[in-house]
């Protein structure tokens, strides 16, 4: 009797103190939706308001006038999904080569793909540039796509889960009626990958769409910005429509949030378990 | 690297050799096809990995604006670098802003995983509403806290003043940049990491925690005695991740305080500084040998992490927490 009420009592304590970080995990996105369905008046005052305004529809319509987010919301769209296809094609097809094939030098190839893990994406920025604008990429998109069009993140990840789920018979058997590998590849290989697939191209995608630091480089041209670039200088040049620059934030953070709860439960687990597993 | 395995595969079959194995057999269009399927990846790498590293170190020994002819300078970048003093304030902030977050962070991560791991009711809302904050634009974040540490009308000095104590200057003061910055490092990434220490305190057998409660233990000693412990491995590969991100941060404050890094660059950060010298200044063969610096700085703080929190493990002590 007294060990239940104890352990009920432990139980609401946690759930109060989880619920207590939930609201903080959750405020910014309450406040970011306050701010833009207020005026900027209404930010500037004194004690602030704290409940949402009815200006939300009237804020958003000011930062689709300023064509700039519009068309960099586009961009982004397109950049970030070419690079999730790009990536979940060169990276599946390396992937089912190096789990289920042998070739010469397939080891040492392997080995090299995993050391390039450790290089810092920082000490090549600046002849990355160079090399951008000797192609004459700069304030192009294929200087954001390429570079990011595979990775071995990816590759290793994607090898991994084939070596479990692709069996060796059904590999046979597609052979023997005269699959090659890009048969085998599309028709065996690719409906075993779809979990892994469904796991890397969320997290692909939300990356590029997060992406700040490459696009700030090497998009020079404001017709040719992401989102999160315009964002940045609308934060800057409009220092005092607050109420503008927040509904801006929101457009930017909705579709993530929506492609996030698509496959959140699936994208949690396989994240833990890439983490942990022995 | 090679042991950890993503994703839950089904079992693997074991006479799955016989598919592999002897490539003698094979004919040569299919191993074409092969080095095809894999060389997207050596071919990229090579042009926009491999050749940056070399060129990026041909560069530091430049002087170079980007636009007119190269000037070899040897060794003077690296000299320049080691006396500016904006370079060693990045550092320091740097240092400074990733202890003032990672410590907290993991911490609460811990704190968050073992509530989360005790038999208890919406576990995977909880863990969803914890994971929210990582999926977010960094830029979107960054302007939010902004607001929120504003120094006129920001959300933080009203509650300070509505409790009648003294406001900050937050985006002014040295400390007060760096709490910002800080702050929302840990609001990004502690439901990131209670998510990975939340799969780790799931592997530790049940028993272990029966048999502490049958010896009396409190919930303070079980967090202490089984549960840090235990978790080692999985807190020395957050403490390395978080190593990695918090000496590569910027976004956070380039857009909170600008390219320079606000007043006094008390918000600059190493990259940052990169950024700013390379593509602000064109200052293109000292931007390669900042990166330069970057690199030697964070392989070895990385290193000295990996010492710290496998011998405090070895120990077999609390201390792994702290390290």
């Amino acid at each position: 009797m007294n060990a239940t009420a104890t352990q009920r009592v432990w139980s609401v304590v946690t759930h109060v103190l989880l619920l207590f970080g939930v609201a903080i995990s959750i405020f910014p996105f309450y406040w970011m939706f306050v701010m833009a369905s207020r005026t900027t008046e209404d930010i500037f005052k004194f004690p602030p308001e704290l409940l949402p305004g009815t200006h939300l529809l009237e804020n958003i319509g000011k930062v689709f006038d300023s064509v700039n987010l519009l068309g960099s919301t586009a961009n982004t769209i397109f950049v970030a999904v070419v690079t999730t296809v790009l990536v979940l094609f060169f990276d599946s097809i390396a992937a089912f080569a190096f789990a289920k094939f042998d070739f010469p030098a397939k080891n040492l190839l392997f080995v090299v793909l995993l050391v390039t893990f450790m290089i810092p994406s920082q000490l090549s920025t600046v002849p990355s540039f160079v090399i951008m604008a000797n192609f004459g990429w700069v304030g192009s998109f294929q200087a954001l796509i390429v570079p990011g069009a595979v990775n071995a993140f990816g590759i290793f990840l994607l090898r991994q889960y084939a070596q479990g789920a692709v069996s060796a018979e059904l590999l046979d058997a597609a052979r023997i009626d005269g699959c090659n590998f890009w048969r085998q590849y599309w028709h065996v290989a690719v409906p075993l990958l779809r979990p892994a697939l469904a796991f890397l191209g969320i997290f692909t995608f939300i990356n590029a769409w997060n992406d700040y630091f490459w696009p700030l480089v090497v998009l020079i041209d404001p017709g040719r910005q992401t989102l999160q670039v315009a964002l940045s200088q609308l934060n800057g040049l409009y220092n005092t429509d607050y109420s503008m620059v927040m509904a801006g934030t929101l457009l930017a953070v909705i579709p993530l949030i929506i492609v996030f709860f698509l496959g959140a439960r699936q994208f949690l687990a396989d994240l833990a378990a890439g983490a942990v597993k022995q | 690297m090679a042991t950890t395995t993503p994703l839950t595969a089904p079992a693997q079959a074991p006479e799955e050799r016989r598919s592999t194995g002897n490539h003698a057999g094979r004919s040569k269009s299919e191993l074409l096809s092969l080095y095809a399927a894999i060389s997207p990846f050596y071919i990229l790498f090579a042009i926009f990995g491999l050749f940056p590293i070399g060129f990026s170190l041909y560069l530091s020994f430049q002087n170079w604006n980007g636009i007119g002819a190269m000037r070899f300078v040897g060794l003077a970048q690296y000299q320049f670098m080691l006396s500016d003093p904006i370079f060693w304030k990045s550092i320091v902030n740097t240092f400074q802003i990733w202890f003032i977050s990672t410590i907290p962070m993991l911490f609460f991560a811990l704190v968050i995983a073992f509530m989360l791991n005790q038999q208890i009711r919406g576990r995977s809302a909880y863990r969803i509403a914890y994971f929210i904050p990582n999926v977010t634009s960094i830029v979107a974040i960054a302007i939010i806290f902004g607001s929120i540490f504003s120094n006129n009308f920001g959300l933080l000095n009203a509650a300070l003043e509505g409790l009648h104590l003294d406001t900050v200057e937050w985006l002014n003061t040295p400390w007060g940049i760096k709490v910002a910055i800080a702050a929302m490092v840990i609001w990004r990434w502690t439901g990131y990491n209670a998510i990975i220490y939340l799969a780790g305190l799931q592997a530790i057998p049940t028993e272990l925690y029966e048999a502490a409660k049958v010896d009396g233990a409190n919930l303070w000693q079980v967090f202490f005695r089984i549960t840090v412990p235990l978790l080692r491995p999985i807190i020395l590969f957050t403490v390395i991740t978080s190593t990695i991100g918090g000496m590569q941060l910027f976004t956070e404050p380039q857009v909170l305080v600008g390219n320079g890094g606000g007043p006094g660059s008390e918000g600059s950060t190493m990259v940052l500084y990169l950024y700013q010298q390379a593509f602000i200044n064109n200052q293109f063969g000292y931007g390669a040998a900042i990166g330069w610096g970057l690199f030697v700085i964070m392989i070895l703080f990385s290193l000295i992490n990996w010492r710290l929190v496998q011998g405090a493990g070895n120990r077999g002590s609390r201390k792994g927490v702290r390290a």
